[in-house]
């Protein structure tokens, strides 16, 4: 076990595969020497060479385009896209390229392209620099979308996303980059399905279902009602494409309520999506409606205002209330 | 007759003239020239550069290209007619590009890659995919077709101008692999073919991929067909210079070529390949040809084109130009023309009958295909339809004439 950060153990898992898998490349915008404006890549140019650590042109859908020929070639490019809001001019690439090219090929290319995108707000940046898009590429078959909590998952999750054979999408909380956890990494950790999740809190009165930056959110959400005596199981999905129905109707079967959060906007977003499996799978279950805690229908606000916008431990409990009412 | 042309002279027309003096006021120079050997009277011509790759284009060589070009030209016609017949659901007729696409194609070698758009089946003639396979995705049974791991041919790419970012990728790789085999003592010299058309040439797509593959240098031929018309915009609109001047800006050469000249072409292509398979970087050539035909069988150029345009066209033919030429040498007689369009038939007939048994995939190919590897939600859904569809009577869903409504259908 060591104690590490979630952009070191990134970093940490990117070293890793770099070193076993000569195939495998870095590509980014000032990814080499600065090491990404999140240092994810930190040291890793003076390790490999410019060859396997590339300094892009300043063009997304010139890194996610070229991506896919290099996969094409047999390569395994693991792409950094430098804010959530700037992966929009790569969208085209991904979603009618990239999602697609197994499909149209009937099986016969595979794109094993990873696409590494910081996400979400709370860092008090500008506009472009906090949103959740996840639900927009979650709607796109064909890709994967893996989002780790804690540094131990994102040790694992960044070298498992690299060894799979379909396009990985990893969603990297930013704003809990500098939080620390322990990480294994020893073998067992490469055993644990990146697409399933985990059941972090054991409860009986509620599940709390989050990923990414919430996941702390709920825990402590969790821990605060317990305090009111009520008993909240807290689920980190982990992954989003494939969604882990299994683990959350299993625990809705037994607490009977649910809470999704996640910071994007709520409308269309993947919250409605685990309500509707959640009220076909487990409707006898339930005694409450399945309840969403997320951002506004609007573009992210300003970061003077974005506490506002945010969900926070007291959206969480509130949404409980409103779950153990009925 | 002189080899370099400028474009104006090419079309000889008033519109031509004035785009050819917006050009230069733009650039404040003469625009790009135009390589062209063998003019539309047949007669070869000479260039102190491409002459000497044109040398390599013996008369066999050049019969063999007519042939092909000859043949690319008669599937074209069957694929209409097939199209016209209801047995596809649309056909993209290349047919005035012949000399682009087989002059270039064939100037490639086996173990370089080519990403095509989606017009280029004299391209993929010359790379031996089947052309029945070819008309899987027109025919709606497959959104590829081909394996493009047997021929290094990719799929065909709808949405404009994304293939040439594929193209410069896959190029990086092979410099990649350049460098291991180096290594290791070896060494496999191959380069990419990115082709485009004048319309993609505004998409982002194409100013990336020229960005990266300058960057790089990347062993890249960016190849932009020329035919004057995307759908039913006319090249003016997309660009005020020549296209072939734009690859100065990225610091690579920029050839415009007489598209409709297969030795040209060929000649200009062998040139470029060989440059980039050097490690010299990208080239881009911008092959001037004219797409004689409908953008598909659903366009109708009579609205936004005359039709003494196109017979200006069709007067710089690329096939009548070699055949005046082959026979004015002696290099072919009527035996070999006839030859040629008996096997031109033989292929018609094939593509007819093959295309009729082309198969319509099962839906359950598409669960199958969605992922590489196993997905629980596309399993969900298969067990589903599964089930849904075990409940009709012998366990498949109920037959519908085609073009019938469901609702119609058992009545």
């Amino acid at each position: 076990m060591t104690t590490m950060t979630i952009a070191k153990a990134i970093n940490e898992g990117l070293r890793e595969t770099l070193a076993s898998n000569p195939k495998s490349l870095l590509m980014g915008e000032d990814i080499g020497p600065l090491g990404g404006v999140y240092r994810v890549t930190d040291g890793l140019i003076g390790e490999f060479g410019p060859d396997r650590v590339v300094d892009t042109p300043l063009a997304e859908s010139g890194i996610i385009g070229t991506a896919i020929g290099l996969a094409l070639r047999g390569y395994r490019p693991v792409c950094e896209i430098q804010f959530d809001g700037f992966v929009f001019p790569g969208f085209n690439q991904i979603t009618t390229q990239l999602a697609k090219m197994h499909a149209r090929s009937n099986g016969n290319l595979t794109v094993p392209v990873v696409i590494r995108i910081p996400y979400g707000g709370g860092i008090g940046s500008v506009e472009h620099h906090s949103e959740s898009p996840e639900a927009l590429f979650a709607h796109t078959a064909g890709l994967r979308i893996i989002t780790p909590s804690n540094a131990h998952d994102a040790y694992w999750m960044v070298q498992q996303a690299v060894e799979c054979q379909d396009p990985v999408i990893i969603f990297e909380p930013k704003r809990r980059y500098w939080l620390k956890g322990e990480v294994d990494t020893a073998a067992p950790g490469r055993a644990e399905d990146p697409f399933k999740a985990h059941v972090l809190r054991e409860g009986t009165d509620a599940t709390v279902v989050a990923y990414g930056p919430l996941v702390p959110v709920a825990l402590a959400a969790a821990n605060a009602a317990e305090e009111d005596g009520r008993s909240v199981e807290v689920i980190d999905l982990r992954s989003i494409s494939p969604l882990d129905f299994d683990t959350v109707a299993a625990s809705v079967q037994k607490t009977g309520r649910l809470v999704v959060a996640h910071e994007a906007p709520t409308f269309g977003g993947i919250g409605g999506e685990i309500a509707a499996r959640i009220s076909e799978r487990a409707f006898h279950s339930l005694e409450a409606p399945v309840i969403r805690v997320g951002g506004f229908h609007m573009p992210y606000p300003v970061a003077k205002v974005e506490e506002d916008y945010l969900p926070d431990i007291d959206r969480i409990l509130e949404a409980l209330d409103r779950a153990l009412s009925y | 007759m002189g080899t370099h042309l400028p474009s104006t002279e090419f079309d000889g027309t008033a519109v031509d003239d004035q785009r050819e003096a917006d050009a230069e006021a733009v650039m404040g120079e003469p625009p790009a020239q135009m390589v062209q050997l063998l003019g539309p009277d047949g007669k070869l011509g000479f260039d102190p550069v491409f002459t000497g790759y044109a040398e390599k284009v013996t008369p066999e060589v050049l019969r063999g290209l007519y042939a092909d070009m000859a043949a690319i030209r008669r599937f074209d016609v069957e694929a209409t007619a097939l199209q016209r017949q209801g047995q596809l659901a649309l056909w993209v007729p290349l047919t005035g590009q012949e000399a682009a696409q087989i002059g270039s194609g064939r100037a490639s070698r086996p173990q370089d890659y080519i990403f095509p758009t989606y017009r280029e089946h004299g391209v993929a003639y010359t790379r031996n995919v089947d052309l029945a396979e070819l008309l899987r995705q027109f025919r709606g049974v497959s959104n590829g077709g081909w394996n493009p791991k047997d021929t290094n041919f990719h799929l065909y790419t709808l949405v404009l101008a994304a293939q040439t970012l594929h193209a410069v990728g896959y190029a990086m790789g092979i410099q990649r692999d350049q460098k291991l085999a180096a290594a290791q003592g070896s060494g496999d010299e191959a380069a990419v073919i990115a082709y485009f058309g004048d319309g993609a040439s505004s998409e982002g797509d194409v100013h990336e991929s020229m960005v990266f593959a300058s960057s790089y240098n990347a062993p890249v031929v960016f190849f932009c067909q020329n035919n004057h018309w995307a759908i039913s915009v006319p090249t003016n609109v997309q660009t005020r210079v020549p296209l072939s001047n734009r690859a100065k800006g990225y610091g690579f050469p920029g050839i415009r070529v007489d598209g409709n000249d297969v030795i040209a072409v060929h000649a200009v292509t062998e040139w470029a390949l060989e440059h980039a398979r050097q490690g010299k970087g990208p080239v881009l050539i911008e092959a001037f040809t004219y797409r004689v035909g409908a953008h598909t069988t659903a366009d109708d150029p009579t609205k936004y084109r005359h039709s003494a345009e196109e017979d200006a066209w069709r007067a710089k033919d690329p096939l009548a130009r070699v055949e005046k030429y082959l026979r004015a040498e002696g290099l072919a007689d009527d035996a070999f023309f006839a030859k040629v369009k008996a096997d031109g038939d033989e292929l018609a007939a094939y593509v007819r009958r093959t295309t009729h048994d082309l198969e319509t995939p099962d839906i359950r190919s598409a669960f199958a295909n969605t992922y590489a590897e196993a997905h629980p939600l596309v399993a969900e859904e298969l067990a589903w339809f599964e089930e849904y569809t075990a409940g009709f009577e012998g366990g498949d869903l109920p037959a519908e004439p085609s073009g019938q409504p469901a609702a119609k259908a058992g009545h």
